[in-house]
């Protein structure tokens, strides 16, 4: 028989879900979600699923307190925004990404090769008496000396002096469980040149959440890389990622080079899914340029991917001549994928155009 | 009961100490459970038998999500009931589950004798139950859907009671009958034309006048007192459809009975400490418990700065009574004892400390025991402090050790359970129907965001235009919603802020 809870969490759980599902084109355009990103779990703001009630506001700035010591400022509770009351439910990324295929339809993605290498990893999950120093769980092993000597009645309560021996020692243990490795490789690559702004900047990186958000719901873990250019490309970490702020010319083949030599040196495509995205206003800095860039997709970066998305963000200064270049010169190729993004809500579609095929 | 033997010779005993304490508790039935069969009895409001509702599906996943990161558990439950039901948890240690059971004995005997519990129903466990039968065939006959709608815009409200109703009667309308009209002129006693003067003296005439159109226009008024049970008010004169007058009702009924839960959140939870910390020292702990049970009981009345602990302050406070009662710390000659090396000394030697608790736990609320019992040698034995954030730095700085202060402001969050006081004031405002709410400001301003949500759920019920009257940033505002529709708009501040007395 089915617990009687577990009908109330499952329409709990729906009412989550159709609320989401509702808001899914705004959340995705405002990007709201992106700052309180867990490991697996987001937090999501939902009003409307916590009842109303005549409540006071959060004006209380005073407040009773008992014991030594200076009253602390509650953790985290300053930098809320003031006023806002909202649920927030945590969603698992995985229902998210799924949330995300529902809406967009899209198919699922058939991975290729068979490189689902399994690996052992440890969960620390209890105590014991045996293990390795450097696992020792120090409150249980003192308790246990506390307690010995207590009975022995060697402690003294003037001089509360615990000694703990080989027999008190307590070590933390774990327990292994096979864990996927990754087959998939996400290269993203931004053009941070100085037409680039604020606002490109967030569409992009709102861009790459729902991106990661879906890829990873279809690979077990994913690999992903960061590469910035400008007149010259390197490889950075996330945050720089989408906080770097530079000036400078645009040579979009010097990206490419560095992501057709990450492509060769570390995802060979016999075992690996890769997918490069590069976000960029389409503003090259010459036409040679664009001709060295379509040729390294021709000889190099289209054959070792599943697909190379380019998405195109607009900008007050870009011309958005590359993406026409592209298209013009690599069309029919359907490893190649080129969108607009003239505003959040251009996002959605953009995301569409780019998983759509199920590559 | 499904207790192992080893538990149950632990309940046998601390059952038989905790009577000879003189403990008084309806007989106690106690379940032993896993965590998650604990943790859905928990968002039920332990009542495993509820009607269905997502919110404690919410509930539940909350608890299983602390559980499991281990940010929270539960080591008890116990339901205010005749039999009461206690729920230990299986994976607890044998020393925590003899002290949860002697904590569980203190609440019983509590819920028990406690004279602001003294109107719920003991036989709670049934009630919920018919209540959740009644809710699924009105599912069955209505649809989920709408009843569950419903359901929710109740529960929006079922703050809106008023918990001292059930132990005071407040003053009832005089009966009214038809063409009883007040007379236009005062009645004058009979008397000859020149004692008329002195036995019907202008002044008295002219009062006589005034107090009629008072009644006149306190008639006129609907309700003709404010009313603080606005689900009592809703219950009586909004259009509800039968089923809907059910589920109200029901909902009015379950938060009358949670009620005193919250008005003694201190006073139980710190009888409960104070016998599970007599109980299991004095006469039940053995030599190789004490460390586990010193090292749970000091978690239990932890307290972190700016934080108060309602576990600690309610032991400490019934500790400190017994110790004043048993020296006599209390009456005349106390109070007038000025020098501090005597005060120190002082002891009478009454030896009626525990008596004088038992007595304090049936008479008291959390807002009168700390009224009452919190003087400034508590305060400076607990170290207690008013806190104020500075707004230089934004960080919060002890303001005052004064007690009356600290009084002051913990009564302040201890009154009406730490909700705001509402009341129905006019249920024909502006003669087109329209239901006028009061907030009793006292400091602290309502949420207006929430506001607006409740008035709009108040209005699906009310069928009409509903508005709320308080006070924001000092001045009196009118929130209003008509038609899903919130507006503002600044009032002079009328009954916002004076209360008007409803005993004369």
């Amino acid at each position: 028989m089915i617990r009687r809870i577990e009908r109330d969490r499952t329409r709990f759980r729906d009412l989550v879900r159709g609320k989401i599902k509702q808001d899914l084109k705004r959340f995705v355009a405002h990007g709201e979600m992106l700052g309180r990103k867990g490991k697996d779990l987001i937090s999501i703001p939902l009003p409307g699923l916590e009842l109303p009630h005549f409540r006071f506001g959060d004006n209380k700035k005073e407040g009773v307190g008992q014991g030594a010591g200076e009253p602390k400022s509650g953790e985290g509770e300053a930098g809320d925004a003031p006023g806002e009351h909202l649920l927030e439910v945590e969603v698992p990324l995985s229902e998210l990404a799924q949330l995300l295929g529902e809406e967009l339809a899209l198919p699922r993605i058939e991975p290729r090769g068979k490189r689902e290498m399994v690996a052992p990893a440890g969960r620390y999950v209890g105590v014991r008496r045996t293990g390795p120093e450097s696992l020792r769980h120090a409150k249980r092993t003192l308790r246990a000396a506390m307690k010995r000597q207590l009975i022995a009645g060697t402690f003294d309560p003037q001089d509360p002096c615990i000694v703990p021996i080989r027999g008190d020692r307590h070590y933390r243990s774990w327990k292994s469980k096979p864990a996927a490795q990754s087959a998939a490789a996400v290269i993203y690559m931004m053009d941070v040149s100085g037409s680039m702004g604020k606002e490109q900047k967030e569409l992009v990186r709102a861009e790459a959440f729902w991106i990661d958000c879906w890829l990873k719901s279809q690979y077990r873990s994913l690999e992903i890389r960061y590469l910035v250019h400008d007149a010259a490309a390197r490889e950075v970490d996330e945050s720089t990622f989408f906080h770097l702020r530079e000036s400078g010319g645009t040579k979009i083949s010097a990206a490419y080079e560095l992501c057709a030599k990450l492509m060769r040196e570390e995802y060979p495509p016999a075992s690996w899914n890769v997918y490069p995205f590069h976000f960029s206003d389409g503003d090259n800095w010459s036409g040679r340029d664009t001709e060295r860039c379509v040729e390294l997709m021709k000889q190099e970066l289209l054959p070792g991917c599943n697909q190379f998305c380019y998405g195109q963000v607009r900008s007050a200064y870009g011309s958005g001549q590359f993406k026409k270049d592209l298209d013009a010169a690599l069309a029919g190729d359907e490893r190649l994928v080129t969108t607009e993004i003239p505003d959040r809500d251009g996002i959605l579609a953009s995301i569409k155009t780019f998983l759509g095929k199920g590559r | 009961m499904n207790l192992t033997r080893d538990l149950e010779r632990a309940r046998a005993e601390i059952e038989r100490h905790a009577k000879a304490f003189g403990l008084d508790f309806f007989p106690t039935i106690f379940e032993l459970v896993d965590h998650d069969e604990l943790n859905e009895v928990a968002a039920f409001g332990g009542f495993p038998t509820r009607y269905p509702h997502w919110r404690f599906g919410m509930e539940f996943d909350r608890l299983q999500k602390g559980y499991r990161y281990g940010l929270s558990k539960i080591y008890e439950l116990v339901i205010n009931n005749d039999p009461c039901y206690a729920y230990l948890m299986k994976s607890n240690s044998l020393v925590d589950q003899k002290l949860v059971m002697a904590h569980v004995f203190g609440h019983c005997d509590f819920f028990k004798n406690n004279v602001y519990f003294a109107h719920t129903d003991r036989k709670m466990v049934d009630r919920m139950a018919n209540h959740g039968t009644i809710l699924r065939n009105l599912m069955e006959r209505h649809g989920v859907a709408d009843v569950e709608a419903f359901l929710d815009r109740c529960l929006a409200l079922d703050n809106l009671i008023d918990p001292h109703s059930k132990a005071l009667r407040r003053a009832a309308p005089p009966p009214k009958e038809e063409g009883d009209a007040p007379p236009a002129a005062p009645a004058k006693l009979k008397a000859k034309s020149y004692m008329d003067r002195f036995v019907n003296p202008g002044r008295f005439l002219e009062q006589q006048k005034r107090d009629d159109q008072a009644q006149l226009r306190q008639d006129a008024r609907f309700p003709s007192r404010p009313q603080r049970d606005v689900l009592k008010f809703l219950l009586d004169h909004a259009p509800l459809k039968r089923w809907q007058q059910e589920v109200l009702s029901l909902v009015r009924e379950e938060a009358y009975y949670f009620a005193p839960q919250a008005q003694t959140k201190i006073m139980n939870e710190g009888w409960a400490s104070y016998w599970h910390s007599t109980i299991m020292t004095r006469r039940v702990l053995r030599d190789s418990e004490v460390i586990d049970f010193a090292d749970h009981h000091a978690g239990t009345l932890a307290t972190s700065p700016g934080r108060l602990n309602p576990y600690k302050l309610g032991i400490e406070l019934y500790r400190s009574i017994e110790e004043r009662w048993d020296k006599g710390r209390f009456g005349k000659e106390w109070e007038h004892c000025e020098s501090l090396v005597e005060r120190r000394r002082f002891d009478r030697r009454l030896g009626q400390g525990r008596e004088k608790i038992f007595e304090v736990r049936r008479l008291h609320c959390d807002v009168t025991f700390v009224d009452t019992f919190l003087d400034q040698d508590f305060c400076d034995a607990q170290e207690m402090y008013v806190y104020r954030t500075n707004p230089r730095t934004g960080r919060p700085e002890v303001a005052s050790r004064d007690h009356s202060l600290v009084k002051e402001q913990l009564l302040f969050g201890l009154s009406n359970s730490g909700q705001p006081i509402v009341e129905v004031v006019d249920g024909n405002h502006d003669n087109r129907g329209e239901l006028r709410l009061v907030h009793r400001f006292e400091g602290l301003e309502l949420d207006l965001k929430f506001a607006g949500e409740t008035l709009k759920v108040l209005e699906t019920l009310w069928g009409r235009p509903v508005c709320i009257e308080s006070k924001l940033d000092g001045k009196g505002t009118l929130v209003r919603c008509e038609k899903g529709e919130i507006s503002t708009k600044e009032v002079a501040a009328s009954g916002a802020s004076d209360r008007p007395r409803d005993d004369k």
